[in-house]
C-alpha cells in the first residue's frame, strides 16, 4: 500500500461525492441553455439534496427492512468503486482488492438491491420500474463484460490500473481498432446504465415511460437524498471510467502535490466535458420505446465481439 | 439534426429577463433552501391552468431558474400544485397526495377555482376550494392566472 | 489405516447402519435418526474428503466382495473433493430432513433409501475400478429414482417425472457402460490404473470419450440430455432435490474429468471445444429458461442446468489449453469450474432447501402466488436471499468468485494460441457473461417476488416458519456459502490439489491469504476486503446522513397509490409479468405460447364479458429433439401391434421363420 495509493483512496471518494452533484447540474445547464432557457445553475442539485436531506423520512406501509437499506448499499457500492478505480491516481490503494469485473459486478449489486427494494414495495410500478430495469442489465452485463474483455487482452490483465498505466505508455493504443468499437461498446452500455436518452428519460413524468425512475417512487428524504446521490455518483463513476480506460493523460503516477492536483483537475476536465457532450447529444434523442432498447444493446453487444476479435487479430 | 443544431444556434436564449424577485417569502418555505420539488395535482380543473403552468416551466418564462422543478410523486415533492375547484372524486384523492408528501409540505392553490370554486361555484360534484380540503399556504389568482403569476408565486416558495 | 480411510469407512458403514435404522426404527423416530444418522454419515465423509485433500489418500481392493470385477476403491484428492461436497451437503439435507421428513416422507421406504442414496453418491467418486463405477452408479441412479418417486401418490405429476428420469438415467447408463467397457477391452485390465496405462488409438479414445461424455453430461443436466432435470428436481422432496442438484450432478462432471483427463490423458481440442460448446450453450438455454420460469423449484433445477454448463465452459477451456500445452492456464481454468462446483453445491442446497421451507410453509411452489412470506418466515427468506444473492454472481456471493476466476481463465486464455481460440474464447467469455446478466434477473426475480412484496395468495398470507432443525439446516448450507464467498482462499488450496490430480501436475493455480493471487497470469482479488469494504461505506455514509439530516422522526405512511383506492396484490406485478420483457427480447430461442381469448356480450363486440390469457414457455429443446423421438417410437410401437394379433398360430409361425432365417444366415455365413 503506497502513499499514493492511500492519498488517493481518499481523494477520490471525496472527490466524486461532492462532484457528482455538480456533475448533474451541468448536465442540467446545458440542456437548459441549448433549450434556450437560464437553468437553474449547477449547484441546484446540491440545493436540492441539502434540503432532502432536511425533509422527513417515510416507510411506506407493507415494506421491509430492505427498502430502508437498499439506498445505503446503492451509496457504500458506488463508494467502493469510487475508492478502488483508478480516477485520480493509477496507484489505488486498494487495487489487488478488484479489478474491473469486480467493480461492474459491484455497480451491477446496487442495482439489484433498488431493484429488490423497488419489488419490496408491492406497487404496480415498483415492480414494473424493477423489470424494465433487470431487463436492461440482463442485456448490459454481457455487453460490458466483453468490452472489458477487448480491453484487457492487449494488456494482459483486468486490473483497472493496469489497463490505465499502459495507455499511458502507449498511447497509440487509444486509436486502435479495438479501443475505438469498444468505446462506442462502453457508451451505450453506459447511457443505458445511468438511465439517460434514449434507454431512459431521466426527466419524465409519465410512470408508464419510466425505468429507473419507477423504482424511486416511494423514496422520500434522507432516503431520496442517497438514491438521487447515489445515482449522480454512478453516472460520475461510469464517465470517469470511461474517461481514464481511453484518455488516462493528466492522472497522477507520483505522490507529489501538483501531480495530484494535475489528476484532480484533468479528472474534473474530463467528466465535465463528457457530461456536456452527453448533454447536448441528448437535445438531439428521444426516447426510444422500451422493446426497441434490446435492439440498441445487442448493437453494442455486436460492436463488443467485434472488439475482442479485433484485439486478437491485431495483437 | 443538423437543422435542429442550426435552430438553436439561430434561437439562443429565448427565456425572458428575470423580473425582480417578489419580496414577501411564504414563510413555511423558508427551509426549502432554494429548491423547490413540486408535485401537480389537478383536482377538477379545466386545463387552462394545466396549460399556463407548462408555460410556467416552458422555456420563455423558466421557472426551473429559480430552483422550482416538476417531479413525479409527491414522496418527492415539497409543494402540492392544486389546481381546479376540488370534485368529489378527487377529494380524497388530494387528502392522500398531501398525506404522502414528506413534511414539511405546502400547497399552492392556483387558479380562481382553486381559490374559491371561480366558475364552478355550487355545481353538481364540487366539494369547495382547495382550502376546505387541505390547507393552503400561497394562492395564486387568475383565470386562468398568468404564467408570469404563478412564476411570482413560485418564486415566493424557492426565495430566489 | 490413516484419517481418510478410517473416516471414509465410517461415513459408508453409518449410513448403511442408517439405511437399516430407517427400514425398521418405529415411525415416530424414523426421521430424526435418519436425519441424525445422514448428517453423521456426511460429517464423516467431509472429513474424509478434507484429510484425502491434504495428502492422504487410500486404496482398497476386494476381488471377491462382486462377481465380475470385485470391488475396488481409492481416494484420490479429485475424488476427495466431490466426497467432500457430497458429504457437506448431506450434513445440511440430514439436518433439514429431521422434521421436513415428517410430513409425509417418512415411509420405511424413503427413509431408508435416503441414506443409501448418499452412500451411493460417496462411493461413485472412490470407485477405481470399471465395474465397480458402473455398480455404484446404478446403485446411485436407482435410489434416487426411488426417492423421487416418493410423492407419487400426492401428485400424478411425480409419476411422469419419475418416468422421465428413470428412462433418461438409464439411457445415460448404457452409454456410460458401453464407452467404458469398450474402454476396458482395449485396456490390460478394468481397473482405473490399467486404463491409464492402456494404449489406445484416437478413433476408440474419441468413441470412449464421446460415449460417456454422453452419459455423463445426460446426469449434471446439460443440454439436450437435461430434458428430465427440470422435471425430476421440481417434484422431488426438497431436500432430495437438493442432494440431486447440489451433489449429484456434480458427479457427470466428475465422470467428464476423470475419464477425460485422468484416464484418457487428455485429447484431441475438438473434444474440449465439444465440452465447452456444451456447456456454453446450456449455461444460456438453462438461465434464459430460469428467467421464464414461474415455478420455483423449476426454476431452480434450470439454474443448476445453467451453472453445470458454467463449469463445462471451465472444464472445457481446460481441456483445450492442455491441448494446447498450457499448463497454467489448464490448471486454472480447472480450479476455476471445481471452485464452481463446490459454490454451487453450497448456494444450491441453501436454496433448495429454502424452496422446501416456502413449499412446506404454503403448499404451493407458484411465485405467482407467492410473495410477501418475508412476514411469516423470516429466517428462510433471509436464506433465500442470501442463496440468491450467491447465485447471481454478484459480490459478496460465492458463484462471483468462481466466475471471476473462469472469467480470468478465458480472458489470459487469448493471446497464447491461435486459431480457434480467436473465436471461441470471445464466446465463451459472452455466453458466461450473458448468463451472469440473466442470473441476476432471475434471482431478483425469485427472491423478490416470491418473498418481498404483499401475498399474492391466502396460502402465503398464512405462511408460518418452518421447524428449528429445518433452520438449522439452511443454516449450515448459507455458512458454506458465507465461508466460500469470504474466504475462498481457504478451499482453493483443496481445489488445487484435485485438479492437478486430473491434470497431472502439482502447482497450485492459485496463491493468496485473502486477497486471491492468480499465480502465473496477472489477476488478483479479495472478495473479504470487497464486502469490508461495503460495510466500511456503508456505515460511514449513515454516520453522515444522520449528522446531517434533521432529527425528524420516520413515520409511516399508506402507499403511494396514486390516491386511488388501496392498492390490492392482484396490482403487483408478478413473476410472469417480471420476465415478459426478457421473454420478447429472447422471442426468437424461447418461442413462448400465447393465447388471448376475448370473451364478447351478445350486443356488441366491444362489451368484454371476459379475457383468458394463457401463456406457456416450453421447453424448445425439448420440443424438437425429443417429440420426434416419442413420435417415431410411438409409431413403431403401433406399427407392432399389426404384428400380434393374438393368433398363437401366428406366434409360433414367427418363431419357426426366425429360426429359419437364423439358420440360412448361419449356413451362408459359415
Ligand atoms: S381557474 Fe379558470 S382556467 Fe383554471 S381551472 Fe378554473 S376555470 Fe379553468
Amino acid at each position: 500500500m503506497t502513499l499514493l495509493g492511500l492519498i488517493g483512496g481518499v481523494i477520490q471518494p471525496v472527490l466524486i461525492v461532492g462532484g457528482a452533484p455538480l456533475l448533474v447540474g451541468v448536465l442540467r445547464q446545458v440542456r437548459a441553455r441549448l433549450e434556450g432557457r437560464v437553468g437553474p445553475g449547477v449547484l441546484q442539485p446540491w440545493r436540492d439534496l441539502r434540503k432532502l436531506v432536511g425533509k422527513e423520512a417515510i416507510t411506506p406501509r407493507g415494506t421491509s427492512e430492505l427498502f430502508r437499506v437498499a439506498p445505503l448499499v446503492l451509496v457504500a457500492t458506488t463508494l467502493v468503486v469510487a475508492v478502488v478505480a483508478p480516477f485520480v491516481t493509477t496507484a489505488s490503494a486498494a487495487d489487488p482488492v478488484a479489478d474491473l469485473f469486480a467493480v461492474v459486478a459491484l455497480l451491477a449489486l446496487g442495482t439489484a438491491v433498488l431493484a429488490l427494494a423497488a419489488i419490496d414495495t408491492g406497487t404496480a410500478f415498483g415492480g414494473m420500474g424493477a423489470s424494465r430495469e433487470m431487463t436492461i442489465l440482463a442485456l448490459v452485463e454481457p455487453t460490458l463484460l466483453v468490452a472489458i474483455f477487448a480491453l484487457s487482452v492487449p494488456v494482459g490483465s483486468t486490473s483497472l490500473a493496469a489497463i490505465v498505466s499502459s495507455t499511458l505508455n502507449d498511447p497509440a493504443r487509444v486509436v486502435s481498432p479495438v479501443s475505438l468499437l469498444a468505446a462506442v461498446a462502453l457508451v451505450v452500455v453506459i447511457v443505458a446504465e445511468t438511465g439517460r436518452l434514449p434507454v431512459d428519460n431521466p426527466a419524465t413524468h409519465l410512470e408508464l415511460t419510466m425505468v429507473h425512475e419507477a423504482m424511486t417512487l416511494e423514496y422520500a428524504g434522507p432516503d431520496l437524498a442517497l438514491v438521487e446521490l447515489a445515482s449522480a455518483m454512478r453516472l460520475t463513476v461510469f464517465l470517469g471510467l470511461f474517461a481514464n480506460l481511453f484518455a488516462p493523460w493528466g492522472i497522477a503516477t507520483s505522490a507529489a502535490p501538483l501531480a495530484l492536483l494535475v489528476g484532480v483537475l484533468a479528472l474534473v476536465v474530463k467528466i465535465a466535458v463528457l457530461g456536456a457532450l452527453l448533454a447536448a447529444a441528448e437535445v438531439f434523442l428521444a426516447k426510444l420505446r422500451l422493446f426497441r432498447v434490446p435492439e440498441l444493446l445487442a448493437g453494442s453487444f455486436l460492436l463488443s465481439l467485434l472488439a475482442v476479435s479485433a484485439s486478437f487479430f491485431l495483437a | 439534426m443538423l437543422g435542429l443544431w442550426r435552430k438553436i444556434r439561430r434561437t439562443g436564449r429565448i427565456a425572458e429577463p428575470a423580473p425582480p424577485a417578489p419580496g414577501d417569502r411564504v414563510e413555511a418555505a423558508a427551509g426549502l433552501g432554494g429548491s423547490v420539488q413540486i408535485r401537480h395535482v389537478d383536482a377538477g380543473s379545466c386545463n387552462g391552468c394545466e396549460v399556463e403552468i407548462g408555460s410556467a416551466f416552458g422555456p420563455v418564462h423558466d421557472a426551473e431558474r429559480y430552483g422550482a422543478r416538476l417531479v413525479a410523486s409527491p414522496r418527492h415533492a415539497d409543494a402540492l400544485l392544486v389546481t381546479g375547484v376540488v370534485t368529489r372524486n378527487m377529494a380524497e384523492p388530494l387528502r392522500r397526495t398531501f398525506e404522502a408528501v414528506p413534511a414539511p409540505k405546502l400547497v399552492v392553490a392556483v387558479g380562481d377555482c382553486a381559490r374559491d370554486c371561480g366558475v364552478f361555484a355550487g355545481a353538481y360534484g364540487v366539494v369547495g376550494p382547495v382550502s376546505d380540503v387541505v390547507p393552503v399556504d400561497l394562492e395564486i389568482a387568475g383565470c386562468p392566472p398568468r404564467p408570469e403569476a404563478i412564476v411570482e408565486g413560485l418564486r415566493k416558495l424557492t426565495g430566489r | 489405516m490413516n484419517l481418510a480411510a478410517s473416516s471414509f469407512g465410517a461415513a459408508v458403514s453409518i449410513g448403511a447402519l442408517t439405511a437399516i435404522i430407517g427400514a425398521l426404527a418405529t415411525a415416530r423416530s424414523r426421521s430424526t435418526l435418519v436425519g441424525i444418522g445422514t448428517a453423521t454419515t456426511g460429517v464423516a465423509a467431509l472429513l474424509a474428503g478434507g484429510a484425502a485433500l491434504t495428502g492422504e489418500s487410500f486404496s482398497l481392493a476386494a476381488p471377491g466382495l462382486l462377481p465380475l470385477s470385485g470391488v475396488s476403491l481409492t481416494l484420490d484428492a479429485l475424488g476427495a473433493l466431490f466426497v467432500a461436497v457430497t458429504g457437506g451437503v448431506a450434513v445440511a439435507c440430514g439436518v433439514y430432513g429431521v422434521s421436513y421428513a415428517r410430513h409425509g416422507l417418512d415411509s420405511r421406504l424413503v427413509q431408508a433409501v435416503f441414506p443409501l442414496f448418499v452412500v451411493a453418491m460417496l462411493l461413485v467418486p472412490v470407485a477405481s475400478s470399471v465395474g465397480t463405477l458402473l455398480v455404484f452408479w446404478e446403485l446411485m441412479a436407482l435410489t434416487s429414482l426411488l426417492l423421487v418417486l416418493a410423492e407419487h401418490r400426492r401428485r400424478p405429476a411425480v409419476a411422469s417425472a419419475a418416468r422421465w428420469y428413470a428412462v433418461m438415467t438409464h439411457l445415460g447408463f448404457v452409454t456410460i457402460l458401453s464407452g467404458l467397457l469398450v474402454f476396458a477391452a482395449h485396456a490390460p485390465g478394468d481397473d482405473f490404473a490399467a486404463l491409464r496405462e492402456a494404449e489406445v488409438s484416437p478413433s476408440v479414445a474419441a468413441l470412449v470419450f464421446l460415449l460417456t461424455l454422453a452419459g455423463f453430461a445426460s446426469k449434471a443436466g446439460i443440454l439436450p440430455l437435461h430434458a428430465w432435470l427440470p422435471r425430476a428436481h421440481p417434484e422431488a422432496p426438497s431436500h432430495v432435490s437438493a442432494l440431486m442438484s447440489a451433489a449429484m450432478v456434480n458427479l457427470g462432471v466428475y465422470g467428464i474429468v476423470r475419464v477425460g483427463f485422468d484416464l484418457l490423458g487428455g485429447g484431441p481440442r475438438w473434444w474440449w471445444l465439444l465440452v465447452l460448446a456444451l456447456g456454453a450453450v446450456s449455461a444460456v438455454y438453462g438461465i434464459l429458461q430460469a428467467a421464464m420460469s414461474t415455478d420455483l423449484k423449476r426454476l431452480l433445477g434450470f439454474s443448476t442446468t445453467e451453472n453445470l454448463g458454467l463449469v463445462l465452459i471451465g472444464v472445457g477451456a481446460a481441456g483445450l489449453f492442455a491441448a494446447f500445452g498450457d499448463r497454467v492456464l489448464s490448471g486454472l481454468a480447472l480450479a476455476a469450474a471445481l471452485l464452481h462446483v463446490l459454490n454451487h453445491a453450497a448456494f444450491k442446497s441453501l436454496l433448495f432447501l429454502a424452496a422446501g421451507s416456502v413449499l412446506h410453509a404454503t403448499g404451493t411452489r407458484d411465485l405467482d402466488e407467492l410473495g410477501g412470506l418475508r412476514a411469516g418466515m423470516p429466517v428462510t427468506t433471509a436464506a433465500f436471499g442470501w442463496g440468491a444473492l450467491a447465485a447471481s454472481a454478484l459480490p459478496p456471493g460465492t458463484a462471483f468468485v468462481s466466475e471471476w476466476l473462469l472469467l480470468q481463465a478465458l480472458i489470459h486464455g487469448l493471446p497464447a494460441d491461435g486459431g480457434a481460440d480467436a473465436i471461441v474464447m470471445p464466446v465463451a467469455v459472452a455466453a458466461v457473461a450473458l448468463t451472469a446478466g440473466l442470473a441476476v434477473a432471475t434471482f431478483v426475480k425469485a427472491f423478490g417476488v416470491g418473498f418481498l412484496a404483499k401475498p399474492r395468495g391466502e396460502a402465503a398470507a398464512r405462511a408460518h416458519e418452518s421447524p428449528p432443525t429445518m433452520l438449522a439446516g439452511m443454516g449450515l448450507a448459507g455458512l458454506a456459502c458465507a465461508v466460500l464467498a469470504l474466504a475462498p482462499t481457504l478451499v482453493l488450496p483443496a481445489v488445487g490439489a484435485a485438479s492437478g490430480v486430473a491434470l497431472g501436475g502439482e502447482a497450485s493455480a492459485v496463491t493468496g491469504t485473502v486477497t486471491i493471487r492468480l499465480a502465473g497470469v496477472a489477476g488478483s482479488l479479495s472478495p473479504l476486503m470487497i464486502t469490508l469494504g461495503l460495510l466500511v461505506a456503508a456505515v460511514v455514509s449513515l454516520g453522515v446522513l444522520r449528522a446531517v439530516a434533521a432529527r425528524r422522526a420516520r413515520r409511516t405512511a399508506r402507499l403511494w397509490d396514486c390516491g386511488g383506492g388501496p392498492l390490492s396484490a392482484r396490482m403487483e406485478y408478478t413473476a410472469t409479468s417480471f420476465a415478459e420483457p426478457l421473454q420478447r427480447v429472447f422471442d426468437d430461442v424461447l418461442a413462448p405460447e400465447q393465447d388471448v381469448d376475448v370473451d364478447h356480450f351478445e350486443e356488441s363486440r366491444y362489451l368484454v364479458r371476459a379475457v383468458a390469457y394463457r401463456r406457456a414457455v416450453p421447453d424448445r429443446v425439448e420440443r424438437r429433439l425429443y417429440q420426434p423421438v416419442l413420435a417415431a417410437v410411438a409409431a413403431w410401437g403401433r406399427a407392432g401391434t399389426r404384428l400380434a394379433t393374438g393368433s398363437v398360430h401366428r406366434y409360433l409361425g414367427y418363431g419357426f421363420y426366425t429360426l429359419c432365417g437364423l439358420l440360412i444366415l448361419l449356413a451362408v455365413t459359415r
